[in-house]
C-alpha cells in the first residue's frame, strides 16, 4: 500500500490537486451562490405572488396570470437538467455571448433553479397562521405591508432552511454544468474521471463536492434554528 | 354608536348557501361592554368580522358614528380599522418579534415615527403589566402574558372600539379572571367601547352591561344583562342561563304546579317572601331547588317552587309574587 503513494497514479492526482482544485473549488462556490441568488430574486416574488394572489386574499392578481405563472413553474421544473442546459443555448449565447463557459452555466442555473426557489418560497409563506395575517389586516395593513411586514419576516426561519436546500441542489447542477464546460469541481470530476479514467481524481472531486454541501447544509441549518423566535429559552 | 341594521350573510360552499347571519339589527352604544354570546357555530365570530369589514356583509349595514363602513373605499377602510381595533383567542402576536415591536407594529403600519411608537408601546406594555417582558418574544410567555400583549398592541392607535373575538376562551378559569379585569379597568380609563364575543356565560356576567343572545345567526335576546339572564325567554337563553338544564334542576312531572321566582336584586332578598305568602294567603309552597347567581353587581336568586294547592292556587300564588317589587314569576312546564 506504501507503494500507492508514490504511485504515478497518486503523484499525478495530487497535483491536480494542487494546481487544479482550488480555482475549481471557487468556481463552484461562486456559480452556485451566485445563480442561488438570481434564482432566488426571481423566485421569491413569483412564490409570494401565488400565495398573496390565492383566492385574492391578500392581493388581487388575474386569475390568468397565477395560472400562467403555475404552468410556467411545472414546465421548467419538468425538463430534466441536462436537457435545459443545451436548450437555452440561445437565450445563454444571448445574455453572456456564449454558450459555454464558467460564467454562462448561471443561465441555465437560475433558469433551473428559480422555479424551484418559487415553490419552496410558497411552502415556506404557506405556513405562516392565516390568523396572523387576519390580525394584520384587522389593524388596517395594506397588501404590501402584509407581505414585507409579516408574511416574509414571520417566515424568515423557513425560508432560510429551503434557501438552504436550494443551495445545495443548484450546487449538483453547476457540478452536471461541467458538461457545457462550466468551470469548477464538476468539470474536473468530468474531464478526469469519465474521459480519462483517472478515478483518483473524479473521486477526490467529490470528495470535495461532498464537504461543500456539509458545510452549506450546516450553515443554513444554524442560522434557521439561530434566527427562529419562536424556540424558547433562547435569547 | 354602532348600529348593525338587516345584517345578513351568506356563505357559499359546496353543499350550497349557508346563512350564517339572518337580517341582524343591533345598536351599542358608546362606552358600552356589549357581550354577544352564543353556542359555537352560532354565527359570533361572523358578526364581529363584519364589524370591521374582515368579512363583507351579504346584505345590510354596519354604522359606526353615522359613518357607513360597508362604503368605504379600501384605504379609508384601512384608516378606520385603527380605530376599531381587535384581540383573538389566538393571540395571534407576531411570533418573530418580540413583545415591544409587536405593540409597535400598527404604528409601524399606520407610519408613526419610531421613537413615538416606542414610546408609546413602553407605556402600553406597563400598562398590562408587562413593563419588565419588553425584550421577550411571545413564545417565552405564558398565554395570560401573549394575551395581555395583544391587548397593548390593540390600544396602540387610540381605538374608540375594542373587539374581542374568544379573547379568554384559550385561558384558564385564572388567567380569565384576570385578563377580564384588564379590559374592564382598560374600559373605565379610557372610555372605549368594548364588543365581546364569547361562548361563557360567566364572561358576560362579568363584565358586560349590555348582551345579545345569538343563536343560529338570529338575535333571539337582548339588552341589558340583568334583565335578559335574570328571565330568559328564549330557548336559546335559557340553555345558557341553565346549562344543566331549564327545568332539570328539579324534579318536575307533568301535572305539577311548578312557578320559578326570580328575585331581582338585594330588596327582595329581604323579605321572607315565601313565608308571608303562607300567612297573607294561606298558599303552602315546597321548594323543589334554589339558587344564586351574581349577575354584574348584584345577586339574583331563583327559586323553583311546587304549589301543591291546585290550579287556582297557582294562579293565585302567581298573582300575589307579581304584585312584589324587584321579582318575576313564570310558571314552568315539567318535562314532557
Amino acid at each position: 500500500m506504501s507503494n500507492f503513494f508514490q504511485s504515478e497514479t497518486f503523484v499525478n492526482a495530487m497535483e491536480v490537486v494542487k494546481n487544479d482544485f482550488p480555482l475549481a473549488i471557487w468556481e463552484t462556490i461562486y456559480v452556485t451562490v451566485l445563480s442561488t441568488l438570481f434564482a432566488i430574486i426571481i423566485g421569491l416574488p413569483l412564490g409570494v405572488l401565488i400565495v398573496a394572489g390565492e383566492n385574492g386574499k391578500i392581493l388581487r392578481v388575474p386569475k390568468p396570470i397565477l395560472k400562467f405563472i403555475d404552468i410556467v413553474i411545472n414546465l421548467l421544473r419538468s425538463v430534466p437538467f441536462l436537457i435545459l442546459m443545451i436548450m437555452v443555448f440561445p437565450l445563454t449565447r444571448l445574455i453572456v455571448g456564449t454558450p459555454v463557459g464558467t460564467v454562462a452555466s448561471i443561465v441555465p442555473l437560475v433558469i433551473a433553479a428559480f422555479p424551484f426557489v418559487a415553490r419552496l418560497v410558497e411552502g415556506s409563506l404557506r405556513e405562516i397562521n392565516p390568523a396572523i395575517i387576519e390580525t394584520a389586516q384587522s389593524m388596517g395593513a395594506s397588501p404590501f405591508q402584509i407581505i414585507m411586514k409579516v408574511m416574509i419576516p414571520e417566515s424568515v426561519p423557513s425560508l432560510i432552511s429551503n434557501a438552504t436546500i436550494a443551495v445545495t441542489t443548484v450546487l449538483g447542477y453547476a457540478a452536471m454544468s461541467g458538461v457545457i464546460g462550466g468551470g469548477g469541481l464538476g468539470k474536473i470530476a468530468i474531464n478526469y474521471g469519465y474521459y480519462r479514467y483517472q478515478y483518483l481524481i473524479m473521486t477526490i472531486a467529490v470528495v470535495f463536492l461532498i464537504v461543500l454541501v456539509q458545510i452549506f447544509q450546516s450553515l443554513g441549518t444554524h442560522l434557521a434554528t439561530k434566527c427562529d423566535k419562536r424556540l424558547k429559552n433562547r435569547k | 354608536m354602532i348600529e348593525i341594521k338587516n345584517l345578513t350573510k351568506t356563505f357559499k360552499t359546496s353543499d350550497g348557501n349557508v346563512e350564517a347571519l339572518k337580517n341582524i339589527s343591533l345598536k351599542i352604544n358608546d362606552g358600552d361592554i356589549y357581550g354577544i354570546i352564543g353556542m359555537s357555530g352560532a354565527g359570533k365570530s361572523t358578526l364581529v368580522r363584519c364589524i370591521n369589514m374582515l368579512e363583507r356583509p351579504t346584505e345590510g349595514r354596519v354604522i359606526i358614528d353615522g359613518c357607513d363602513v360597508g362604503t368605504l373605499s379600501r384605504s379609508e377602510l384601512r384608516a378606520e380599522r385603527r380605530n376599531i381595533t381587535m384581540i383573538f383567542q389566538g393571540f395571534n402576536l407576531l411570533m418573530q418579534k418580540n413583545c415591544l415591536k409587536n405593540v409597535c407594529f400598527p404604528l409601524e403600519l399606520a407610519g408613526v415615527k419610531k421613537a413615538e411608537a416606542v414610546k408609546r408601546a413602553t407605556e402600553l406594555l406597563e400598562i398590562v403589566g408587562l413593563g419588565d417582558k419588553l425584550k421577550a418574544y411571545p413564545a417565552q410567555l405564558s398565554g395570560g402574558q401573549q394575551q395581555r400583549v395583544a391587548i397593548a398592541r390593540a390600544l396602540a392607535t387610540h381605538p374608540k372600539i375594542l373587539l374581542c373575538d374568544e379573547a379568554t376562551s384559550a385561558l384558564d378559569p385564572q388567567t380569565t379572571q384576570s385578563i377580564l379585569s384588564l379590559i374592564r379597568d382598560i374600559h373605565d380609563k379610557l372610555g372605549i367601547t368594548v364588543i365581546v364575543i364569547t361562548h361563557q356565560m360567566s364572561v358576560v356576567e362579568q363584565i358586560c352591561s349590555h348582551v345579545a343572545i345569538l343563536d343560529n345567526g338570529q338575535v333571539v335576546e337582548e339588552g341589558l344583562v340583568s334583565d335578559v339572564f335574570s328571565a330568559p325567554k328564549s330557548q336559546a337563553a335559557r340553555r345558557l342561563v341553565y346549562p344543566e338544564g331549564y327545568e332539570k334542576s328539579a324534579e318536575i312531572l307533568k301535572g305539577d304546579n311548578v312557578i320559578r321566582v326570580v328575585f331581582n336584586g338585594a330588596n327582595a332578598t329581604n323579605e321572607p317572601l315565601i313565608a308571608k305568602m303562607a300567612i297573607d294567603e294561606g298558599i303552602t309552597a315546597s321548594i323543589l331547588s334554589a339558587s344564586t347567581k351574581g349577575i354584574g353587581d348584584k345577586a339574583y336568586g331563583n327559586i323553583i317552587l311546587k304549589i301543591p294547592g291546585g290550579k287556582a292556587e297557582l294562579e293565585r300564588a302567581m298573582k300575589y309574587l307579581k304584585a312584589m317589587p324587584d321579582i318575576f314569576v313564570e310558571e314552568v312546564k315539567g318535562n314532557e
